[in-house]
């Protein structure tokens, strides 16, 4: 009697696994149909998942799900930066990404080497003219494809303290030579402070200012990856800023630290080389310096020209393995060109808009919460974007990243050459790259 | 029938324990062995389809990962660290429980809990809590120790992060050994205490003649526990390698894992790499407890 009831229980709880794992199967698949039914209204609406990590997108989605109650969208916040790229590549693998993700630009030939996006050249090509070309080529990796479609990007502007600035007499550095100057100044001046710190935790930090001085660290060169982290432009930079670490006159602990937060807010560091979403930032962490920040365009490395680089800046890209990639490359163009949408992420999610015709738009009419006073702020910064050049990104952006940072850890504990470190940089990558079979030239 | 059933049951009981294993560990180690012996093979630029592909190559990986510097000095830091971690730990355990066990101890309930609330704080938030102690400008201990015009150690060089880490290790396992140390104290059949000091005992020899050697079994248990766990170090420098230029990504073997799994999208290597670690770990705990064996269950066996 006892054996029958268990082997009745058995047999009943496996049926209901059958039936769930029927019944989940059944679902994707009729998700997946209802696309190609001749009928010009579709029975249900379709669905689709956005993993992204932006603040407060959810009034922006909500304002798309109403207007379109075809096509509905699921906001879900899985992850942020790295940790999204690893949980997208493995939810790729298992067959059932989110149809729609936030991909920073570093990482996306990571996920175009992973076949993970969708080529979107054909529903979102038109979009090209609302961005810079600077900004498309992050998407397009210098390929006729389209990965992604631009959300927001972090030119690099100089943020420096006005206050202590007029305070101790100093002019605000137009090219890295009297940027150098300067620093020694504020030594001489004031022994407790530092014109601002070299970060060994912050490889898109070093990137961007590499950018501003012409570095290319990936070429695509026909059928294989021309790699040069650590070419003439970028041995100038990590070679100016050796210098100046070594004599001391600028700081040398990481930023996003306590101590670094501490320094920010006391004012023994007077300068910070960021992005234009520096104001959230510093909001943040230094919450006693409101009001006492400005923002200039980053030293030049020539008196002439007025360039600079991108530390950060997402783009929203589309699986390739996505059911519905129509419906979700529509929406990726809406979120990011339409003038309304774009509007409210800046109102609510505080990003700076790749899209030209919206970083002259009413929303940034006004100045940023931290720079009460500032209402010129983000027409400075839409000159400053003007100016911006990127580089291509390799398949493996990553081991260079973590290489910059050991690497530059190293050399700045054990006082070696910072373009060593770069060279090691390079040399990291380049094994990586050799070691799992991509073609490398040169 | 009934005979059939009776036997049936236990077996049931079981069940459930033994698919959850089977499920979460036997399977995943079993697919971690599996992947060591692969390695994945781009073509050309990477782009298209087509261009990666999964295939067998042996041994490939475990040589790659022996040959590899990084991971021999990974582990020579880890033994460094455990020279450090285990004698501090398991002597200061070993003290607090003779301490709280002898009659001489008073507020025994309020020591108890006191030495055994760092445990109760997840690793990386004592590591957070001990990074703020050792960043200069931030530090509570560095501010009094400027004011009283004493010199400020650095707790971050290359040298000195090696106390520096043992030391949150130490902070946060000694209540938890200490417990266990006193729980098998407090077996002892106190009949045995009367015996020795009516021989005439005090209560330093009482400690070291009689109440060591009975727990020899439990000393050992704590030791073999905190060898594995210090040979697989990864929350606390990981924890405070963002505040220090000191630390590299591959400091110990397991970070390296996290490092080739996670970071650099290899969990090929990283699978062998684990597999090491894991074997080396076996051999090192195995290899311990067969040394001592005989010394502490000898008498008993």
């Amino acid at each position: 009697m006892r054996a029958k009831f268990l082997s009745r229980a058995v047999s009943v709880i496996l049926g209901a696994v059958l039936l769930a794992a029927a019944g989940c199967s059944s679902g994707s698949s009729g998700g997946g149909t209802s696309d190609t039914q001749a009928q010009p209204t579709p029975q249900r609406p379709v669905k689709l998942t956005f993993w992204t990590w932006v603040p407060n997108i959810g009034p922006v989605v909500k304002q798309w799900n109403s207007q379109h109650p075809e096509i509905q969208v699921t906001v879900s916040e899985q992850a942020s930066g790295d940790e999204l790229v690893t949980k997208v590549l493995t939810a790729n693998k298992a067959g059932n990404p989110p149809d729609l993700f936030q991909a920073e630009y570093q990482a996306l030939p990571t996920f175009v080497t992973n076949d993970v996006v969708a080529d979107l050249a054909g529903p979102a090509g038109g979009a090209k003219g609302q961005f810079t070309e600077g900004t498309w080529r992050l998407v397009t990796l210098g390929t006729p494809s389209v990965y992604a479609v631009p959300q927001d990007i972090g030119p690099m502007m100089l943020y420096y303290r006005s206050d202590l600035f007029s305070k101790l007499g100093l002019t605000v550095p137009k090219t890295w030579d009297e940027f150098a100057q300067l620093a020694r100044t504020v030594r001489a001046k004031d022994p407790k402070r530092y014109l601002t710190t070299f970060s060994s935790g912050d490889p898109g930090w070093f990137a961007g200012l590499s950018q501003q001085a012409g570095a290319q660290w990936w070429q695509v060169e026909g059928d294989s990856w021309k790699v040069n982290v650590d070419d003439q432009a970028t041995q100038k930079v990590a070679d100016y800023w050796d210098g100046l670490v070594s004599a001391g006159v600028i700081d040398h602990r990481p930023m996003y630290t306590p101590q670094w937060n501490k320094a920010m807010n006391d004012g023994t560091l007077l300068a910070w080389p960021s992005a234009v979403w520096g104001p959230a930032v510093l909001g943040g962490i230094a919450p006693a310096t409101k009001g006492k920040w400005a923002i200039a365009p980053l030293p030049q490395w020539s008196a002439s020209e007025q360039k600079t680089g991108y530390w950060g800046g997402s783009s929203t890209a589309v699986a390739a393995k996505s059911a519905n990639k129509d419906a979700a490359t529509k929406f990726a163009v809406w979120l990011n060109t339409d003038p309304q949408a774009v509007q409210a992420l800046i109102k609510v999610a505080g990003v700076y808009p790749a899209a030209t015709n919206a970083q002259s738009g009413p929303a940034l009419q006004q100045a940023p919460a931290f720079f009460p006073g500032q209402t010129d702020f983000y027409r400075q910064a839409a000159v400053i974007a003007n100016t911006a050049v990127g580089f291509t990104f390799g398949p493996n952006v990553n081991v260079t990243y973590q290489a910059y940072r050991d690497a530059f850890g190293k050399a700045i504990q054990q006082k070696t050459s910072f373009s060593g470190a770069a060279k090691t940089m390079l040399d990291t990558t380049l094994n990586d790259m050799r070691k799992s079979g991509f073609s490398v030239s040169g | 029938m009934t005979r059939l059933r009776t036997r049936a049951v236990p077996y049931m009981m079981v069940l459930p324990a033994i698919v959850m294993f089977t499920l979460f560990l036997l399977l995943p180690i079993a697919y971690t062995v599996y992947l060591s012996v692969r390695r994945l093979r781009v073509s050309g630029l990477g782009f298209g389809g087509g261009a990666r592909r999964e295939v067998g190559v042996g041994f490939a990986n475990y040589s790659a990962s022996l040959s590899d510097p990084e991971l021999w000095h990974g582990a020579l830091r880890v033994l460094l660290y455990g020279s450090i971690v285990l004698p501090v730990m398991l002597g200061l355990a070993l003290v607090f429980a003779l301490l709280l066990d002898s009659s001489v101890i008073r507020l025994r309930r309020f020591s108890r809990i006191a030495i055994f609330l760092p445990y109760a704080v997840p690793g990386v938030i004592a590591t957070l809590l001990w990074g703020f102690m050792y960043l200069p400008s931030v530090s509570p201990i560095l501010n009094v120790m400027q004011r009283l015009h004493l010199p400020q150690p650095d707790f971050l060089t290359p040298v000195a992060i090696f106390p520096s880490l043992a030391n949150i290790a130490v902070w946060g396992g000694v209540g938890f050994n200490m417990l266990v140390l006193y729980t098998a104290l407090r077996a002892v059949p106190r009949e045995l205490y009367d015996a020795a000091r009516v021989d005439g005992c005090s209560e330093l020899q009482l400690a070291l003649r009689v109440k060591i050697p009975l727990l020899l079994p439990a000393i050992i248990l704590v030791s073999v526990f905190s060898i594995i766990a210090t040979l697989q170090v990864f929350s606390e420098p990981t924890t405070l390698r963002p505040l220090t230029n000191t630390i590299l990504s591959t400091w110990s073997p397991l970070m390296k894992v996290y490092r080739d799994a996670l970071i650099q999208n290899d969990i090929y290597s990283a699978a062998a790499t684990s597999v090491i670690i894991a074997a080396a770990a076996l051999l090192l705990s195995f290899g311990f407890l067969r040394v001592v064996q005989r010394r502490a269950f000898g008498e008993m066996s």
